[in-house]
């Protein structure tokens, strides 16, 4: 694994042929007595975007915890970027974070900081000079189109705002890795295909790999049908085309009390005959 | 509370001293390494120093008046009055100003530690410093605990300063002392020991209030509910604790210097 610097000024991972961005093998984890997560083995390929779907309270926020060491599990391995992260001392893996972006389900911003300030957080973590830190925060605020609210404090914003500014902190150091838990939950409908639409725009404009945690079959479905165009945002792929109305790059993978019960394409999803994969979907 | 066996409360006890005695260990650890975070160290410097010091100027002041009362009339009984500097100095240097000190700061910032780690825990915001690439014990805890440390030594110096002078009003003013023979007898009869007694409590006392009230923060769970609940076990923890370690390290003090 190396690392080459791009012109923004972030440093991306060159990672060897053939070796997944993610890779979970047999990981399980219990909390006290309970069980949370058993068994779970899936793989993600750069450039993908794997959705986790599932009922609350199935295991998905922490498979997106496991995935960046923010927990660690009592069996299985978890390798992020070729890297067994399970034994993996802790700054070792602060430094690997530094690849990773992640929006947590609440924005989980800094309340004491304003705006820039919680999108530049890792910017000046690495000591990176004011005017540049300042351009790529703007850089960033434009790209969820919140130039406007760089000065604000949190408080001073709506759920939607502060879950394009949580985008927006994920993006600015260009991850190789994005972690989205539940980035549309407690949203309205208009803001949410928002931020569908940003997630979108992230995997297609920069190709991220990127991890989505959602139970808004929806949201789910936007992404694997549509595609984001500069000129026209968010557009459905065309069915008459080579990919068939489907994002290639989109893959699901449904989890169900802690067991992974589907792990595949958009079109094994739709036509799954297992009577609870049909329900769910229903 | 939810009842448990007694194995496992004790086992729930265990984890909890082990853990503990992890976060001071790492925040200890992490002065000698960098990253150092001098910015948030001022900003807490502030915060316990400067905003704790009307607190500590009136209770200092306000006991030393009280002492100074209390002792004037005890004193008479035996014809010792012109005592009474003495006593007070002695009293408000090597336990009163360093222990009142300890629990007024433990009261206000082990509190308020708790209740800031504790809302950023229930909030993700101590996980998202960690996503982004930051310790939450180099950057919350050990600013904290070096802050606390430094300035409660500072603060018990004012609080015994402002002791002895409350003392010196009531005894000048109300009892109608020589307020020479008050304050002569107040510094003669301080030695060294008493002074290096009185002022390594504060380094115990610091060290105790931030590394419990952060310990009690960074566990935090449960919502506003569990918040409220860490800020009042870590005000009863840090205070209990620091009245505990007043004890041993004036036995050990008594030890070195034998008074």
């Amino acid at each position: 694994m190396s690392e080459t610097q791009t012109s923004s000024g972030a440093a991306t991972l060159e990672l060897p042929e053939g070796v997944p961005v993610v890779e979970f093998k047999d990981v399980s984890i219990r909390f006290d007595v309970k069980p949370v997560l058993h068994k779970i083995s899936f793989a993600v390929e750069r450039g993908q975007t794997l959705i986790l779907l599932g009922p609350a309270g199935c295991g998905k926020s922490v498979l997106l915890k496991l995935a960046n060491g923010l927990l660690r599990p009592d069996e299985g391995s978890i390798r992020i970027f070729g890297q067994e992260i399970t034994t993996m001392r802790d700054r070792d893996l602060y430094a690997m974070r530094a690849h990773i972006g992640m929006v947590f389900q609440e924005s989980a911003l800094f309340d004491s900081l304003n705006v820039e300030d919680n999108v530049a957080y890792r910017l000046h973590e690495e000591h990176v000079p004011e005017d540049e830190s300042h351009a790529r925060v703007v850089e960033a605020l434009k790209f969820v189109e919140l130039e406007q609210a760089i000065a604000k404090f949190p408080s001073e914003l709506s759920g939607g705002m502060r879950r394009r500014v949580s985008i927006a902190r994920a993006i600015i150091s260009g991850p190789d890795l994005i972690l989205y838990d539940s980035p549309t939950g407690g949203l309205d409908p208009i803001t949410s295909t928002t931020i569908i639409e940003l997630v979108m725009k992230q995997r297609d404009v920069s190709h991220t790999t990127s991890l989505l945690v959602t139970h808004r079959l929806q949201d789910a479905f936007t992404l694997a049908t549509h595609r984001y165009d500069a000129a026209k945002g968010m557009a459905p792929i065309s069915k008459d085309g080579p990919e068939r109305g489907i994002d290639d790059s989109t893959k699901f993978l449904m989890l169900n009390e802690g067991n992974v019960v589907f792990h595949g394409t958009t079109e094994e999803l739709v036509r799954s005959t297992d009577p609870w994969i049909k329900e769910y979907l229903e | 509370m939810a009842l448990v066996s007694p194995d496992v409360f004790i086992k729930q006890k265990i984890a909890a001293v082990q853990d503990y005695a992890v976060l001071a260990g790492t925040a200890i650890m992490d002065i000698f390494t960098g990253p150092h975070y001098w910015a948030d160290m001022f900003t807490q410097m502030d915060s316990i120093g400067v905003g704790s010091m009307p607190i500590i100027v009136l209770t200092g002041f306000f006991t030393g008046c009280v002492l100074a009362l209390q002792s004037v009339t005890a004193l008479q009984q035996f014809g010792a009055v012109s005592k009474t500097g003495s006593l007070v100095s002695l009293s408000m240097v090597k336990e009163l100003g360093p222990v009142l000190t300890g629990l007024m700061v433990s009261g206000r910032n082990a509190a308020g530690m708790a209740s800031e780690l504790g809302s950023m825990k229930v909030t993700e915001q101590i996980d998202a410093m960690r996503a982004l690439g930051t310790d939450p014990i180099r950057k919350l805890v050990t600013p904290r605990l070096i802050a606390t440390v430094f300035m409660l030594f500072f603060l018990t110096i004012v609080a015994d300063a402002f002791g002895i002078m409350g003392g010196a009003l009531v005894s000048i003013y109300l009892e109608g002392l020589n307020g020479s023979s008050y304050l002569h007898s107040s510094y003669q009869n301080l030695i060294h020991g008493d002074i290096v007694q009185g002022l390594t409590k504060p380094i115990f006392s610091g060290f105790i209030i931030a590394t419990v009230g952060c310990f009690f923060g960074m566990k935090t769970t449960g919502g506003t509910q569990g918040v409220g609940r860490s800020t009042t076990q870590a005000v009863v923890v840090s205070s209990v604790a620091i009245i505990v370690v007043d004890l041993l390290v004036t036995r050990a003090m008594i030890g070195i210097f034998g008074s």
